[in-house]
């Protein structure tokens, strides 16, 4: 009950200050616009205005406070205005509709769920080489390493050209980024996980003259669990980013990625931020879904108590 | 050929050398042990920490590689014991998977070794009883105290067709109490199983209630200082430890600790 009551104060207190935060952000915009409606605004020079500090004009100009909170196209739109957008485009909007938010969600929750597939995959099965070979480990680690310093953002459109060019396009190149982004923290963490078993552990199975795969399936991969549900909700996350900047730089007209970019092109910040929340709401339930999956699996493994 | 055989000691250690190269240069972990360990006996390996009890015990294992001398244990090299699983290992911890029940954990080298699925339920209810853990197979390992995760550790090593017993400090990070309890149970089980025991300990009293031949070891170089065949029944009730015998043979492993460290 006192969590909760801790929990709900601080929404409270970050929803308090981005409407705070809209009304300087937003004050130059609706001032003109009052102006444009006949209302008389302080100072009248509209050249001097731009050249004022945001408090100085809202102190001059209380009575245009409201309106910062109910612009068409704020800077920064207020929590109600992105909420109202939310429900409009999920509830408010049939699922096949090309400005239903549900829809674009699918679009990009299948790209990520197909990269995170092969990004989960490929980690795996990397992380399995690396193990058991020191030349692997030694000449794939490194690239792996190397490969998430390169800025996804600037990958992105080469990853999409280059399969363009050999015709594959549609949600094969979303997912190839998607995925590029998510094998990583697989591999690191099943690398440490399956690494997890201590000398002793591994002694004991010496001691039974047990195979490496025997080693592998009793010790290594169940010893590897916890760490790899840690990795996969990492993983998760990076893929649905991945997803998302795969739309970016094609123009695509579907997905939550489109939306953004959309939102930009027209200077519709509301649809933006409805779309930057949409996301953000479909990571945190993909994390939740692995909690879950992880809690009911090392259960049955008898790990967790 | 048969006749040798039967004769022949479990283990046979001659000359054994084993120097470890360490960053900080060359440990003399053992230096030239003669040791012969025949068929039924419970040997303990006594003495200070670093005298190479550990590395005597994992150079019987095939764990570690003697770098001079000769092992034999069963007539064989120790590799080969260990791949025709010649012995079951007891490590200091239990180290029982997490993830399987105590009953799993039994079964885990019976598994490996390719046991059938009636035969390993055979096994496990047998050892369980050995350890006196019937009734707990569904439990997982922390659900149990230390003493019987421990002793789930044994039932492990028992489980399978190995007439050598190698235990490394098994109980050394138990009780007083439970060790006690423990020691005698695991006397009960030898005169049982009728297996070959070898138990390292820095405990003297544990060593002269549980050992057939006490082997006293002293370090740098780790060496053996003196092997002292115990005069006491192979029946052993606790009390046995406050007799004049008993005593006795605790002063004389006494006095070799104390040999081996004053001539360093
Ligand atoms: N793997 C190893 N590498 C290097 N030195 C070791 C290794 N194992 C043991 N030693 C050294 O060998 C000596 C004997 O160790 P050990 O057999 O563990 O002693 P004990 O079991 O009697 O306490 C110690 O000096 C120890 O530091
Ligand atoms: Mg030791």
């Amino acid at each position: 009950m006192k969590s909760i009551l801790a929990v709900l104060t601080v929404i409270a207190v970050i929803i308090a200050l981005w409407y705070a935060a809209c009304v300087p952000m937003n004050i130059k915009g609706v001032l003109v616009e009052a102006e444009r409606a006949g209302a008389e605004v302080q100072p009248p020079s509209a050249k001097v205005r731009r050249d004022m500090g945001e408090i100085g004009l809202i102190i001059d100009n209380s009575f245009a406070i409201p309106a910062t909170w109910e612009q068409a196209r704020p800077r920064l739109p207020a929590p109600h205005q992105v909420a109202t957008e939310l429900w409009n485009t999920t509830v408010g909007k049939k699922i096949t509709s090309k400005r239903s938010l549900i829809y674009h969600g699918w679009v990009t929750l299948s790209a990520t769920l197909l990269g995170f597939a092969i990004g989960t995959g490929l980690g795996i099965l990397l992380a399995v080489g690396i193990v058991h070979s020191r030349v692997m480990d030694m000449s794939v680690m490194p690239w792996a390493i190397v490969s998430q310093t390169i800025p996804i953002i600037a990958l992105a459109p080469m990853i999409i050209v280059v399969l363009y060019s050999v015709g594959v396009q549609g949600i094969i190149p979303k997912a190839v980024i998607s995925a590029y982004l998510s094998f990583f923290p697989v591999v690191v963490g099943m690398v440490k996980g399956l690494r997890s078993p201590d000398h002793m552990q591994l002694d004991l199975l010496r001691t039974y003259s047990a195979s490496q795969s025997q080693g592998f399936w009793k010790l290594r991969l169940p010893a590897s669990m916890p760490y790899l549900f840690a990795s996969l909700k990492i993983g998760i996350a990076a893929s649905l980013v991945g997803a998302i900047v795969g739309e970016l730089p094609t123009g695509a007209v579907a997905g939550l990625g489109a939306r953004l970019l959309a939102g930009s092109y027209y200077g519709q910040t509301v649809q933006i931020w409805s779309a930057l929340f949409a996301a953000a709401i479909l990571a945190a339930c993909l994390v939740a879904l692995l909690g879950l999956i992880e809690r009911m699996v090392l259960k049955r493994m008898g790990i967790a108590s | 050929m048969t006749t040798e055989s039967t004769t022949q000691p479990v283990i046979k250690a001659r000359q054994l050398d084993l120097t470890f190269q360490t960053n900080d240069g060359p440990v003399h972990a053992l230096k030239d042990v003669n040791l012969d360990i025949n068929k039924g006996d419970f040997v303990s390996f006594i003495g200070p920490s670093g005298c190479g009890k550990t590395t005597f015990l994992r150079c019987i294992a095939a764990l570690e590689t003697p770098t001079g001398g000769t092992l034999s244990v069963n007539g064989m090299s120790a590799d080969e014991a260990r791949r025709n699983r010649a012995y079951g290992y007891v490590f200091q911890a239990a180290g029982l998977y997490p993830w399987r029940t105590i009953s799993k954990n039994i079964k885990l080298p019976l598994e490996i070794m390719g046991y059938s699925k009636s035969d390993q339920d055979k096994r496990v209810s047998e050892v369980l009883e050995l350890v006196d853990l019937a009734g707990f197979g569904g439990k997982y390992p922390w659900q149990l105290s230390g003493g019987m995760q421990q002793r789930a550790s044994i039932a492990r090593a028992l489980a399978f067709d190995a007439d050598l017993l190698l235990m490394d400090e098994p109980f050394g990070a138990l009780d007083e109490i439970v060790r006690d309890h423990l020691n005698e149970q695991l006397l009960q089980l030898w005169a049982r199983t009728n297996k070959t025991i070898g138990f390292v300990t820095h405990s003297i009293p544990e060593a002269v209630y549980l050992s057939t031949k006490i082997v006293v070891m002293s370090p740098r170089p780790g060496r053996i200082t003196d092997v002292i065949e115990s005069p006491l029944p192979k029946e052993r009730p606790l009390d046995i430890r406050d007799t004049p015998e008993f005593i006795e043979v605790a002063h004389r492993v006494r006095e070799g600790l104390r040999a081996g460290h004053s001539d360093d």
